[in-house]
């Protein structure tokens, strides 16, 4: 058990794949300036890593090495385009707002990435867990972004008016732009949390083990 | 079949500057960011994304063409997209084996790499989504890849100046190049009253 608890703490926080590997941002930083979509798209992803390392790591030893990248790509395709139809049929006006990263997912490298790093090797069951992990830790940083472009940039959260309309909104948050800054202030953030805490657990080993 | 009104030449200089495909459609950041640190591999990767583009959105326009959209096959167009990819991808690494070396040294690690490269799938993806005609898919392709091969360019040349910059240790490596290309996008979008697509 203590695996599973390890697997979540790395993904979500220590090597968090968007914070400490930089992966993944490639398709969805377009969409972080309105929370719903935003919600909707890493559920998305977080569900197509988990199914499709699983599937991986359940075929592994039939694939032969040679064909395994495309075979990887095949799987998580299949996956993709079962949550296109699925958005499609329940949420089209998502569905249309996001337009082409639906698909995008596809080449989401952090579902490469855990597909090659831990589904290769580890049995189905916590290859699951680690691709679900995986996605948690995605849209952990994804959310927050979205949340912080959303306020400052329209004044409302999940598309409710919060701050007052007196409030100047900040057109340059829902702008491309923005995105680099505000992710870029998040990894900033994150990873100063990251260096304190290196430093408290090298300065008393002792109590450093703890949760 | 209704084509948008736009002019070819116009959607390859919008695709090139206001609406590139990396700094306004975040496409492609993850290699954008990881190669972007040595100019020459830079340039390598740059070319390698600039051909494989052109003839996968070419090569995708005809099958969406003649082979999904006759025989409805919308639901398999993202796995015929990226085998297309995948397919040009290992083909063009065994010719420029073969007839230039030398490239092929250049390209050598970077041409794999590009078949989960996002924004050789999200050119195909918004050419679909568009409606652009052939030549307009064609010369979208080529503008995109001109585009994605600059700014990795400039990138490199300007994370080489700030190399040794001091900066405060937790924003050192990824979060200054975010910045850093929240600058470019803000520059390239600065573009936008010139020329303009969607």
């Amino acid at each position: 058990m203590s695996d599973f608890k390890k697997i979540l703490k790395n993904n979500f926080w220590l090597e968090n794949p968007v914070i400490v590997q930089i992966l993944g941002i490639c398709s969805t930083l377009a969409v972080t300036n309105n929370l719903r979509n935003t919600l909707i798209m890493t559920i998305g992803v977080t569900l197509v890593t988990a199914l499709s390392n699983f599937t991986i790591s359940a075929m592994r030893n039939l694939i032969p090495r040679k064909v395994r990248m495309i075979t990887q790509v095949l799987v998580i395709s299949f996956y993709v385009i079962m949550v296109d139809i699925v958005l499609r049929a329940y949420v089209p006006d998502v569905s249309k707002a996001l337009g082409p990263y639906v698909g995008l997912i596809i080449t989401n490298c952090i579902i490469m990435g855990r597909a090659e790093a831990f589904a290769q090797g580890n049995r189905p069951l916590i290859s699951f867990w680690d691709g679900f992990t995986a996605g948690l830790g995605y849209m952990f940083v994804l959310v927050v972004v979205a949340f912080f472009r959303e306020l400052l940039g329209f004044g409302t959260v999940l598309g409710i008016q919060v701050l007052p309309a007196s409030f100047p909104k900040w057109t340059i948050m829902v702008m491309p732009p923005s995105a680099f800054f505000v992710l870029a202030s998040f990894i900033w953030i994150a990873r100063e949390m990251q260096i304190k805490k290196d430093i408290s657990k090298t300065s008393q080993p002792s109590g450093g083990e703890k949760k | 079949m209704m084509y948008p009104n736009i002019n070819p030449l116009v959607l390859f200089f919008a695709s090139i500057f206001t609406s590139n495909i990396l700094l306004t459609n975040f496409l492609g950041m993850c290699s954008f960011i990881s190669i972007s640190k040595d100019l020459k591999s830079s340039n390598g990767l740059g070319i390698a994304v600039t051909l494989v583009m052109t003839i996968t959105t070419a090569l995708n326009w005809i099958l969406e063409r003649y082979v999904i959209t006759p025989m409805e096959l919308g639901y398999l167009r993202y796995i015929i997209y990226i085998i297309v990819i995948a397919a040009v991808v290992q083909v063009l690494e065994m010719i420029i084996d073969r007839v230039s070396p030398n490239l092929y040294m250049v390209l050598g690690i970077f041409l794999p790499l590009i078949t989960v490269n996002c924004a050789i799938l999200g050119v195909a993806l918004f050419m679909q989504l568009r409606n652009y005609s052939f030549i307009q898919s064609v010369l979208f392709g080529l503008g995109s890849g001109i585009g994605w091969w600059l700014a990795i360019v400039l990138l490199a040349a300007i994370r080489k100046k700030t190399e040794n910059a001091p900066v405060p240790a937790p924003l050192k490596g990824v979060g200054i190049t975010l910045i850093t290309i929240g600058i470019m996008a803000m520059a390239f979008i600065g573009f936008a009253g010139m020329i303009n697509v969607q």
